[in-house]
């Protein structure tokens, strides 16, 4: 078959445009590139499960805030609007706002401790442009507070308002300094980590630790025998707005 | 020669400027000898050798960042076999060199290399040294 000069352009020039199109299509429609961990029998998922029965049953505990944030160096604040936190209590009807009636008000301000969910899915870790924050393979959604450049993406990303960002060097904020954990420094956003530093060594979390009425619990979400899905399988228990579809490691038991 | 007295008056002030950075010096009492680091006592070798540490610190630095943070490898396997735990001011600091002002800041000062960030979160064991510091250190100061 002889080839034109015109059809051996209109050939190449269709080539090109399937090529580019092609392209396209694997760009918008590729495989994400973080893995979903949702599965894997193999792998850890670390979660927790508060009990809020036990927790209220202690009114106006923080120790399980003040553990952690003595452990992490994290500052005290006093200007709301610049304040750093990992685990804090907040008003009940506020972390669950659903179906609230007048018979339902007077427990409304009841507080309990919110912490960062560690997602399965988290929307932080898919908006973060520099890979500082990403999910581990035994399910802590960690940060590198080396990469992070404080675009505050993953902030406006995070349906529970678990991330906070430094608006100052917050050491002159520390009453002390534990000099076995970094502090962190102006510009970068922090969160919970799931005490990933003492999970290395073998230890529970802080908060865990320190909950006078063993509130907390913590382990393997994976393994069927651990003691959290024991609790799971025989008590109710929600999650925050699991409707958002990122699947929170954190449990609430009612 | 009418001109001499702005001559040589031209000439001192030339003078002057050009010798500034020598008397300066011996006014700011600098020295151009480096700084005295000693082997920490009871030591007998760092993470690697000492002309690597020397030329890239800083990259086996990085590296130990990045595998703690990222990878999870929180041990460190030095060329002869001795295993470290990962950590800048847990292990290079505390167990050898002293603090950041000790070992650090002193030679990125003579060398007039700004010291990284690193210290803005992180913190160096206190420089004012205990016994066990100043043993560590050499008996630097």
């Amino acid at each position: 078959m002889k080839l034109s000069r015109k059809d051996f352009l209109r050939l190449a020039a269709g080539a090109v445009a399937l090529a580019g199109a092609g392209g396209l299509v694997h760009a918008v429609n590729g495989p994400d590139a973080t893995p979903r961990l949702r599965s894997g029998q193999d792998r850890k998922r670390w979660g927790m499960v508060i009990d809020l029965q036990k927790c209220h049953e202690e009114k106006g505990c923080d120790r399980c805030a003040r553990a952690c944030h003595a452990t992490h160096n994290v500052p005290g604040i006093p200007d709301k609007a610049h304040e750093v936190k990992w685990i804090w209590n907040e008003r009940s009807a506020d972390v669950f706002p659903f179906q609230p009636s007048e018979y339902t008000n007077q427990s409304a301000d009841a507080p309990l401790p919110v912490l960062c969910n560690h997602c399965t899915d988290p929307a932080c870790v898919r908006v973060c442009p520099t890979r500082a924050t990403w999910k581990r393979q035994d399910g802590v959604v960690m940060m590198d507070y080396h990469r992070c450049i404080g675009c505050r993406y993953c902030m406006a990303a995070c349906p529970y308002g678990s991330r906070s960002f430094n608006y100052e060097d917050p050491r002159p904020h520390l009453e002390r300094i534990n000099p076995d954990f970094p502090t962190r420094t102006a510009g970068v956003v922090e969160k919970c980590n799931f005490c990933e530093e003492r999970l290395a060594r073998g230890q529970l979390p802080a908060c865990v630790e320190a909950c006078p009425r063993q509130a907390m619990a913590f382990g393997d979400l994976n393994d069927e025998q651990s003691a959290i899905r024991r609790i799971l399988a025989r008590r109710f228990s929600v999650q925050r707005q699991p409707e958002l579809g990122c699947g929170p490691s954190i449990f609430y038991l009612v | 020669m009418r001109d001499r007295l702005l001559i040589y008056s031209g000439l001192a002030v030339f003078l002057l400027l050009v010798t500034f950075p020598v008397w300066h010096g011996l006014a700011a009492k600098t020295s151009a000898a480096a700084p005295d680091v000693r082997r920490p006592a009871g030591q007998t070798a760092c993470v690697a050798t000492r002309p690597y540490m020397r030329k890239a610190h800083m990259a086996l630095l990085v590296e130990w960042r990045d595998a703690k943070v990222r990878r999870q490898q929180r041990e460190y396997t030095a060329p002869d076999g001795k295993v470290y735990r990962v950590s800048l001011a847990g292990t290079c600091l505390t167990q050898c060199h002293g603090s950041r002002e000790q070992f650090c800041d002193r030679c990125h000062t003579f060398a007039g290399v700004a010291v990284p960030d690193c210290w803005k979160c992180h913190t160096s064991p206190p420089a004012a040294p205990t016994g066990a510091n100043t043993a560590a250190a050499g008996g630097v100061r």
